[in-house]
């Protein structure tokens, strides 16, 4: 038998992978009964209905449509990368990770990182441009933020501050 | 008469100048937002959401509401200058509303979405504050039987009015409902599937999810296809007023449209998208005038109508998020949790026991409906340099709001390395082809719908039949039943598929 969809296929996968992971997780919680639901009654049936759903999606997948069509076609891991990795970078150097020893840097460093390591999810970017852009954003965000709306945040590292 | 007292309260509420200049920042924020290709109202509202934490829970709401207005509005001047539609229910703006746009007639087309907008949204207005109160009554009589029964209408009806594949749309939900139940049980205690980490406890942030899946997956997918193949038509939008033939054409369109969209507006799921489709359907399959242009090739009539439908859908989903409390959809889902932040309940007992916030919202409305288009129409040259601005320096701003607003919720970086985490889930669920707006709506209900299940079989001593011998349970199931059925009925199955690939 032939895949006719690839998403399908896979997105079966996930739901009755994710689904099974619920249920088999549910039993650490006292399931209960119908009349007296434990903590873990829901989740159990839940996770066991995703993943009936998730195998009838695999199921289908073989069936419906001419063999080979619907594929998911390459992952863009540079964006991917980037973007996911220029949002850590900003969680970290904004509040610090105490766990790693990496202080606080403040919001005005961690922007410059987020926007420079963002630009770099797209091929021919240019560090002097990404460079203005984050001094633009870093004083918009400093006015709106943390001046008129008075958020909560660190600005400057917490090492110059102190 | 009481309408007209109710609404004198609402706008008593909604003209102290405070609330005046909330709505109209809301407003603008939110085209400003809105008008960014690829963002459409839910990541916009998620993203200005932390915005509105500091003030009080009446102007907060107003304020969202007008975000939303805006992030609607901003996404059909999008979806006419560029091409893109910036949310599922621009689609078919985009087909003729581009053609005009190419016709250097973007400023008719422009003037033709706002001002049936702004109609519609007056009527829609008018028949929440009608509808309200007499579904409120109602909604007072529910147990905790009717209420689980009337969510899964609400979760089914979602999945059968969206378009693609059901079967996913329905396990989409079903893993929102998971994802909605990590965290404290609120029954027994226990912390479920936070894996000892604090902060787990609280349960996954329903703005974590938005922003992850609708804001980052988007932008990841948005990068990784060439967008030099974007047309954006700034120079030729000279005048706005459309003619006086325009006016002709589309005030029937406007009316259709309109009734169309407030009528399927209530119903749950895809309640706008649903009504400007079914709008542009209808439009087509009208004779044209004499001289008027085809549809496909820039008629003003194809604008109008699924402009208005879905903004009258837009504004009459509000009635089952303010009534029965339920969200009908994912833009309702996010003010559910906006408004559970502010410590509000949303449900039947709103309007009893806060009026001034239920009618202040109301006539704020009509208020937000009103700025855009005294505001929009004239500001829209400012609009349009924004579209014409690169997408290599929009897509660092907004990753750079999406992490601000994120961490901003709870002042803990805990929340960014989450969002990075659904940033990457939302990005395959793209790439398998699965639409991530009812997880959303399940990821809201998913705890309200244990409760009320839980209560129901307490109180029936665990027999599950208390759903179908209670009259009224036993209705709503058969109305989810009947859905499910009609939709997959082959001759139907088939339409629906159409009706979703048209272009």
């Amino acid at each position: 038998m032939a895949l006719a969809s690839q998403k399908d296929f896979f997105s079966g996968l996930m739901f009755t992978a994710v689904g099974g992971a619920f249920a088999w997780g549910a039993r650490e919680y006292e399931i209960g009964e119908a009349a007296r639901m434990g903590p873990g009654y829901f989740p159990f049936v839940l996770g066991i209905l995703l993943a009936i759903l998730g195998m009838v999606i695999m199921f289908k997948s073989f069936t419906s449509g001419p063999p080979g069509g619907d594929r998911i076609g390459a992952f863009a891991w540079r964006p991917m990368v980037f973007i996911l990795g220029a949002n850590l970078a900003f969680g970290a150097l904004l509040a610090g990770v105490p766990a790693l020893g990496l202080p606080a840097f403040g919001l005005v460093v961690a922007i410059y990182a987020l926007v420079v390591i963002a630009s770099f999810a797209r091929p021919g970017a240019s560090l002097k441009e990404s460079l203005i852009l984050a001094t633009i954003l870093a004083i918009g965000c400093y006015v709106a933020f943390v001046y008129l709306l008075k958020l909560q945040f660190p600005v400057w590292p917490a090492f110059l501050t102190n | 008469m009481e309408l007209i007292e109710n609404l004198t309260l609402g706008f008593g509420v909604a003209f102290t100048f405070q609330n005046l200049v909330y709505a109209l920042v809301g407003c603008l924020l939110g085209t400003l937002i809105g008008v960014l290709p690829g963002l459409g109202p839910v990541p916009t509202i998620a993203m200005l959401l932390p915005v509105t934490y500091g003030l009080p829970p009446v102007a907060a709401l107003i304020m969202l509401a007008g975000i939303y207005y805006g992030a609607q509005y901003g996404g059909s001047t999008t979806a006419i200058l560029v091409n893109l539609p910036g949310e599922s229910s621009s689609v078919v703006t985009v087909i003729d509303g581009y053609q005009m746009a190419r016709k250097g007639r973007a400023g008719p087309a422009l003037a033709a979405a706002g001002i049936g907008s702004f109609f519609a949204g007056c009527v829609g207005t008018l028949v929440i504050a009608a509808f309200a109160p007499p579904l409120t009554e109602i909604a007072l009589e529910f147990g905790p039987a009717e209420y689980f029964s009337l969510m899964i209408v609400g979760l089914i009806g979602a999945v059968v009015l969206a378009s693609g594949s059901l079967i996913k749309a329905l396990a989409m939900i079903v893993l929102g409902l998971l994802f909605g139940l990590v965290g404290t049980d609120v029954n027994s205690g226990v912390a479920r599937y936070s894996f000892d980490i604090p902060e787990l406890t609280d349960g996954i942030s329903f703005i974590v999810i938005a922003m992850g899946v609708f804001g980052y997956g988007e932008i990841i997918s948005n990068l990784s296809q060439s967008d030099e193949q974007r047309e954006v038509f700034t120079g030729k939008v000279k005048g706005i007023m459309p003619t006086a033939e325009d006016f002709k054409r589309m005030f029937p369109a406007v009316i259709r449209g309109t009734a169309l969209g407030s009528a399927l507006g209530i119903l749950p799921g895809g309640g706008a998208l649903l009504s400007a489709f079914a709008a542009y359907t209808i439009e087509k399959k009208t004779k044209l005038k004499p001289g008027e242009v085809p549809f496909g090739q820039g008629n003003i009539r194809g604008v109008a109508a699924p402009e208005s439908a879905n903004n009258a859908g837009s504004q009459t989903s509000f009635i089952p998020l303010l009534t029965l409390g339920i969200p009908p959809n994912a833009v309702m889902a996010l003010m559910v949790g906006a408004m559970t932040i502010h410590n509000i309940q949303p449900g039947p007992q709103v309007m009893t026991s806060n009026p001034e916030l239920f009618w202040g919202l109301i006539a704020s409305m009509w208020i937000g409906n009103l700025m855009l288009i005294v505001l929009n129409l004239p500001l829209i040259g400012m609009w349009i340099k924004l579209l014409t601005v690169p997408y290599r320096w929009l897509f660092p701003a907004i990753v750079l709001f999406c992490a601000i607003g994120v961490y901003s919720t709870n002042n803990n970086n805990f929340d960014i390395w989450m969002v990075a985490l659904f940033g990457f889930i939302g990005y395959l669920f793209l790439k398998l082809g699965c639409e991530p707006a009812p997880l959303l709506l399940g990821l809201i209900l998913g705890p309200m719908m244990e409760e009320y299940l839980r209560r129901a079989l307490l109180i029936s001593r665990g027999d599950w039949s208390v759903f179908v011998t209670r009259p009224l349970s036993a209705s709503l199931l058969a109305v989810a039943g009947l859905l499910l059925i009609v939709v997959l009925l082959p001759s139907i199955k088939k339409k629906r598929e159409e009706a979703f690939v048209e272009d």
